[in-house]
């Protein structure tokens, strides 16, 4: 298990755990009964902690080396995934994986970020930033959700869009808001679902949906904060400062009426159990799928820009 | 008879960067810092007339350089507000009094209607202003540009607008990155119905605006020589951890690389412009 920082009196506690067990299976006494004390203690102090997550911890655990990607949730959630390759013009993004699979039998197009469970991993997924040949593949398939009538499903998990010389060279802007532009107007069912980190553009390009939600620890806004550190505090040293400012939990995005909800993670975060993450993950789906198809397509284009239209906060002076 | 002839344009002494000239009658060139009369400078579409550096400028300016005579300025009664009480080194709130009384403008973006040409085709323009908080698109740039959509759907005139920003305003958080959403999704409302709609880049035109409105125009085109691109040139010089190539983002590259149109010099632009939204058509 890998611990945070924050987490430390509870890795203290689970070392503690550790050596009664131990002592317990040497059969030199029997410690069941403190070994039950002690898990019922890091319980308690794990909810604790947790209910009391500040911005930078929820920005930290939305980075833990060992929460779950696109592909995790894809292998529990769905069934017969069958992924799918390349922007058809320059090359097969590996930031961002894509493909059709069934839920509960119907077929769906799911698009998300994928970022790397070791280095050798991360490294092939670029860390989870896309160049525009990923935003392309995704556009290319959600063409191809809507010409078969399949809601798209996008799981956002990315640091950014890839900031890098050909990025630039093969349109990383244009490639973004290509994709806004088209997923504004989509004929089929959008759902997005913010699982880790939601920076900025990288996250839009595959963001825009009729609902989007927000797992528990994770962010969303316009920057990193150690990038808005940075450019407004001139120095990397203020990230906490610039993770409390910025107001980018999903308690907030949800309170500004930017997003639409929140999915509750099992305590200790969607690490902690992979299981019972996706099938919390897997029941809300299926219910907003549910609902959305319900409310139909007549005016779900109309709907999904009105939503965006209203986003915004200014003052209108009397004239 | 070179004793008499000047070889190398300008005065080669190091003088030259000394000087300091008053403002209002003299225009010093930041690209070749050769110094000219303002009125030159002004009748030269602010581009300096030695060297044709393309002097930024904000969208009063452009204004009166593209439309005719006798247009209106809308929807200036839009203001920001510092809703997320944000501070940094400063509160957003006092940057905001700040750029209100240093530039004027009550924010990054003004939006004017009015006519182009000698047929008097009928335009919007939505114009930013770098001068405002580095021309960054919080809330209201955002609820401008698609006021100015909403606009020319309502009175049928074609749309242009100018982009000279370092991207999104970050005092906004996540407002300012829903603006990516907004702005571009009134544009499909634009494209429905019909009405053209010319994306201007200018210098500079990153981030958050390069990957929203500026390149969806039905025509992109660029002012020369201007910064283009999504990330900041320092950004990307950390991340690849070398130096950039010459040219590199201009507005010369990303015409090559098939993401610009034309590039069109201040000079021309009304004509330009004029001709473009002539053959396109208010339909």
């Amino acid at each position: 298990m890998v611990f945070m920082d924050f987490e430390k009196p509870i890795a203290d506690l689970y070392d503690q755990l550790n050596k009664l067990k131990e002592m317990d299976n040497q059969g030199e006494m029997d410690m069941q009964e403190m070994v039950a004390t002690l898990e019922k203690k890091i319980e308690v102090e794990r909810e604790t902690l947790y209910k009391n997550l500040t911005s930078w911890q929820r920005v930290q655990l939305s980075r833990h080396p060992e929460r779950p990607y696109t592909l995790d949730y894809i292998e529990r959630i769905f069934t017969d995934f069958i992924e799918l390759h390349g922007d058809r013009n320059v090359k097969d993004d590996k930031a961002i994986v894509a493909g059709m699979a069934k839920l509960d039998g119907a077929p769906v197009m799911i698009i998300g970020h994928q970022k790397g469970h070791n280095t050798k991993e991360r490294q092939y997924r670029n860390f989870g930033m896309a160049n525009p040949e990923g935003y392309r593949k995704a556009l290319r398939l959600m063409r191809l959700a809507e010409k078969f009538n399949m809601p798209v499903i996008c799981f956002i998990d990315t640091p950014g869009a890839y900031p890098g010389l050909e990025a630039e060279d093969r349109g990383q802007a244009e490639a973004i808001a290509r994709n806004i532009y088209e997923m504004s107007q989509l004929k089929t069912i959008i759902l997005c679902y913010i699982i880790g980190e939601g920076a900025s553009g990288g996250a839009l390009g595959i963001g825009v949906g009729d609902r989007v939600y927000m797992l528990e620890n994770t962010w969303y806004t316009v920057i990193s904060p150690e990038n808005c550190s940075t450019i407004l505090w001139r120095s990397w040293d203020y990230k906490v400062k610039a993770a409390e400012a910025l107001k980018l939990t999903p308690e907030h995005m949800f309170e500004f009426n930017l997003v639409d909800g929140i999915v509750s993670e099992p305590l200790g975060g969607a690490h902690s159990d992979y299981d019972a993450m996706a099938a919390i993950l897997k029941k809300h789906i299926s219910t907003n799928l549910k609902e959305l198809a319900k409310e139909g397509h007549k005016n779900m284009i109309k709907r999904r820009i009105e939503k965006y239209r209203n986003m915004g906060k200014f003052r209108v002076l009397e004239s | 008879m070179s004793w008499f002839k000047r070889l190398k344009e300008g005065i080669q002494t190091t003088t030259k960067n000394k000087k300091e000239t008053p403002d209002g009658l003299w225009y010093k060139c930041k690209e070749c810092k050769e110094a000219s009369t303002m009125k030159e400078f002004r009748e030269n579409f602010y581009k300096c007339p030695k060297c044709d550096y393309h002097a930024r400028i904000g969208s009063k300016e452009y204004f009166s350089i593209i439309l005719n005579p006798g247009y209106t300025e809308l929807f200036t009664n839009i203001v920001s507000e510092d809703f997320l009480n944000f501070v940094d080194l400063k509160p957003y709130k006092d940057r905001l009094d700040e750029a209100q009384k240093k530039t004027k403008l009550v924010d990054a973006l003004a939006v004017a209607t009015g006519h182009i040409g000698e047929f008097n085709i009928p335009l919007t323009i939505a114009c930013m202003d770098f001068a405002f908080i580095g021309g960054s698109m919080g809330s209201v740039v955002g609820e401008k540009i698609a006021l100015a959509i909403e606009y020319c759907i309502k009175h049928r005139t074609a749309l242009l607008i100018i982009s000279k920003s370092g991207g999104a305003r970050m005092m906004e958080s996540a407002f300012s990155l829903m603006q990516l959403a907004k702005t571009s999704a009134m544009l499909t409302l634009l494209s429905d119905a019909g009405l053209p709609y010319i994306s201007l880049m200018t210098d500079p035109t990153t981030g958050g605006v390069t990957a929203s409105f500026a390149m969806l125009g039905d025509l992109n085109i660029a002012e020369p020589k201007a910064l283009i691109g999504f990330a900041g040139p320092r950004v990307i010089r950390e991340t690849i951890k070398r130096d950039l190539p010459a040219g590199f983002q201009t507005s010369e590259s990303t015409l090559e690389n098939g993401f610009l149109d034309a590039i069109v010099n201040r000079k021309d632009l009304k004509n330009t412009l004029e001709n473009m939204f002539s053959m396109l058509g208010v339909k």
